[in-house]
């Protein structure tokens, strides 16, 4: 097994999917002979060639409407959008018009696309580098929305994302790129789209989470450890579907809830699964469902203090976990 | 523009059937609009010569066009029957392209071909040029046209899709139905210039400006496009001058941004009165024929008619299909 980085997880991934299936082909700003501006596509114009790595023009809405009409029409586009903050544009593409595609033409057409976008904080990246968009997808069925934590889980889930036959949005925390590590096998796998993940067992409190947020979680577990409370961390993985069942199996476990997400938190992931949980397993509950997730800021600031003001870390997920733990 | 091609009489009578059945088609759901019993319509009457005109010289069942709601004829000519046209109108069960579960004309049939994802504007466009990249790098000779109107050209798909498409020279054909009208606002408002097509030299692609309502001409225009796009040259904007006769759905009322007096002086334009009168006068149809064809066209749609009001509804135990792959 090797250890490798979220970064290079995905660049195996994609690389060993377009190597298996020629109907796989990525098309983006800057991925071709620059190799992404994260380098997640290095090498590959020299290897596959210029038609099979698109460089496109700066323009969303085509990059997701060309890739939809793509994969509606036999291959199996990803399609790159250079940083999440400027996925907008293809709303009208995926929302409007790529979840739809199944369900509007009675199972006639699919749009077997995946839209890689890297998303998330903490890296001085202001306003319009650092949102996170999984919510607003979310919203739709139809689409599917992956948030990976680990490279383990990011290289599995993205070739299931390619091998997927409905629109797929992969969303890379691109603080996890290069500072997350993990064993990855050195034989092909796959990790099912909607399975969540138990990052670590625990019998006192669940904390409910996914992307970076995972590891800060499991710091936080750590933590909490030392002060004999025991923390269950489940890494729900895709966001749609929600493995519902993974999620009450851990609130049954445990009596008590954290959900953590930075992804703005009202009307988020969260609340979703607060609702789950209050409908499923509510007489198995101790305390309040507690969701700690993003202010209600329009979006993350550049200087460090407000920065660390919207971000949520280990610190404030202990304290979240102690007061939890005394309730 | 200069053309050896010369347009079989034949096919300029198969292409005349075609219109007459698709404007008896058009006027029938519009008076089932009328009736109570199609929700909405948008009506073709004015574009016939377009649609019909460009279909003509595709490679039907295996070239592909990406259309929009004002389509009728393009859907009838490539193999629609016209009770499942009516079947859409009337939302019954059998509907063909998404089990009624859109709007009329939408959804797709891929064994002709045709698609017609939504009603949001322009959003067809970059996914014809899509398909186009599909029909490249699988390395077939596929044309793909792609169908829109005067307003969808001001939309930023359009541009995208447009400029994406000459970059790789792709085997697509920009088809814009200019009828002066995007619902009420008038072309003056929406593009300073006077026609779509000049924009075609921003791209570096050719753009040519037709009558739409010549149906002669739109089939050679188009023939000759197809031609670039199928070997290698790439994508063509062709822009054919047409007219609306009706309001731009049936839940529209004209009276409100368009005078009487201009529609019938648009009606002077009428591609279906234009192409009688050169079949008449090249005596290539007798007024004896001319009645069995409209005749005929009257009969199908009868019986179209009967049959999409006799379909049930579909059963509502499939609401929850087809959302994601089973």
């Amino acid at each position: 097994m090797a250890v490798i980085t979220v970064l290079e997880a995905i660049r195996e991934a994609m690389r060993e999917e377009m190597r298996n299936d020629e109907r796989v082909f990525i098309m983006g700003e800057d991925i071709g002979v620059r190799g992404g501006v994260f380098l997640a596509t290095e090498g590959f114009l020299s290897e596959f060639g210029e038609e099979r790595v698109i460089d496109t023009p700066l323009a969303e809405s085509s990059i997701a409407g060309i890739a939809l009409g793509a994969a509606m029409s036999g291959l199996r586009p990803i399609a790159e959008i250079e940083f999440a903050d400027f996925i907008w544009p293809t709303i009208n593409q995926i929302v409007g018009e790529a979840a739809k595609v199944r369900y509007g033409t009675e199972g006639k057409l699919n749009a077997p696309l995946v839209l890689r976008a890297p998303q998330g904080g903490g890296v001085r990246g202001a306003l319009y580098h650092s949102q996170s968009v999984e919510a607003l997808f979310a919203h739709t069925p139809g689409l599917k929305v992956v948030t990976p934590s680990t490279p383990y889980d990011a290289k599995g889930l993205l070739k299931s994302s390619i091998r997927d036959d409905d629109p797929v949005i992969f969303l890379e925390h691109k603080r996890t790129y290069r500072l997350v590590k993990g064993e990855v096998p050195d034989q092909e796998y796959t990790i099912p789209l909607g399975k969540a993940d138990v990052k670590k067992p625990g019998e006192d409190i669940s904390i409910i989470t996914y992307g970076l947020m995972v590891h800060h979680c499991l710091e936080a577990a750590q933590i909490a450890s030392s002060e004999n409370i025991s923390v269950e961390v489940l890494d729900l993985r895709t966001v749609r579907p929600l493995d519902v069942e993974s999620i009450i199996n851990t609130v049954k476990k445990t009596g008590k809830t954290l959900i953590v997400y930075e992804d703005n938190q009202a009307l988020g992931i969260g609340s979703e699964v607060s609702a789950l949980i209050s409908q499923h397993a509510f007489e198995y509950l101790d305390a309040p469902v507690i969701r700690l997730g993003g202010p209600e800021v329009p979006a993350m600031p550049f200087s460090p203090p407000l920065e660390n003001m919207f971000m949520i870390d280990t610190e404030k997920i202990s304290t979240a976990i102690k007061e939890l733990a005394e309730y | 523009m200069e053309t050896n091609l010369k347009i079989k009489n034949d096919l300029l009578l198969q292409m005349y059937e075609e219109m007459v059945l698709c404007r008896t088609l058009d006027e029938r759901i519009w008076m089932l609009n009328r009736q109570g019993k199609a929700a909405i319509m948008a009506s073709s009457q004015g574009h016939e010569a377009g649609q019909i005109g460009s279909v003509a010289a595709l490679r039907k069942g295996y070239d592909q066009c990406y259309i929009y709601y004002r389509d009728l004829a393009v859907l009838l000519t490539l193999g629609l029957t016209p009770a499942e046209i009516i079947k859409g109108f009337v939302a019954k069960k059998g509907e063909p392209l998404s089990g009624a579960r859109q709007f009329p004309t939408h959804g797709a049939h891929p064994e002709y071909g045709v698609i017609n994802l939504s009603n949001v504007i322009a959003t067809q466009i970059p996914q014809a040029v899509g398909a186009a990249l599909t029909a490249k790098m699988k390395k077939e000779d596929r044309v793909i046209m792609v169908y829109f109107g005067d307003g969808a050209s001001s939309a930023g798909d359009c541009h995208e899709a447009m400029n994406f498409a000459a970059i790789h020279t792709l085997p697509v054909i920009f088809f814009c139905e200019n009828n002066g009208y995007a619902i009420s606002v008038p072309l003056s408002k929406q593009m300073a210039v006077d026609n779509v097509a000049a924009r075609a030299e921003g791209y570096g692609m050719p753009g040519i400006e037709i009558d739409g309502c010549n149906i002669v001409e739109v089939y050679e225009t188009t023939v000759e496009a197809v031609a670039r796009a199928r070997t290698g040259l790439g994508p063509t904007l062709i822009e054919a001058k047409v007219e609306r006769y009706l309001p731009h759905t049936s839940d529209d009322d004209d009276s409100i941004y368009r005078s009487s007096q201009e529609i019938e002086e648009a009606k002077k334009r009428d591609p279906l009165r234009l192409l009688r009168e050169q079949l008449l006068e090249g005596k290539i149809l007798d007024l004896k024929e001319d009645k069995y064809i409209r005749e005929n066209a009257k009969e199908t749609v009868n019986r179209a008619t009967e049959e999409a009001e006799d379909a049930p509804y579909p059963e509502t135990v499939d609401f929850f299909k087809h959302v994601y792959a089973e």
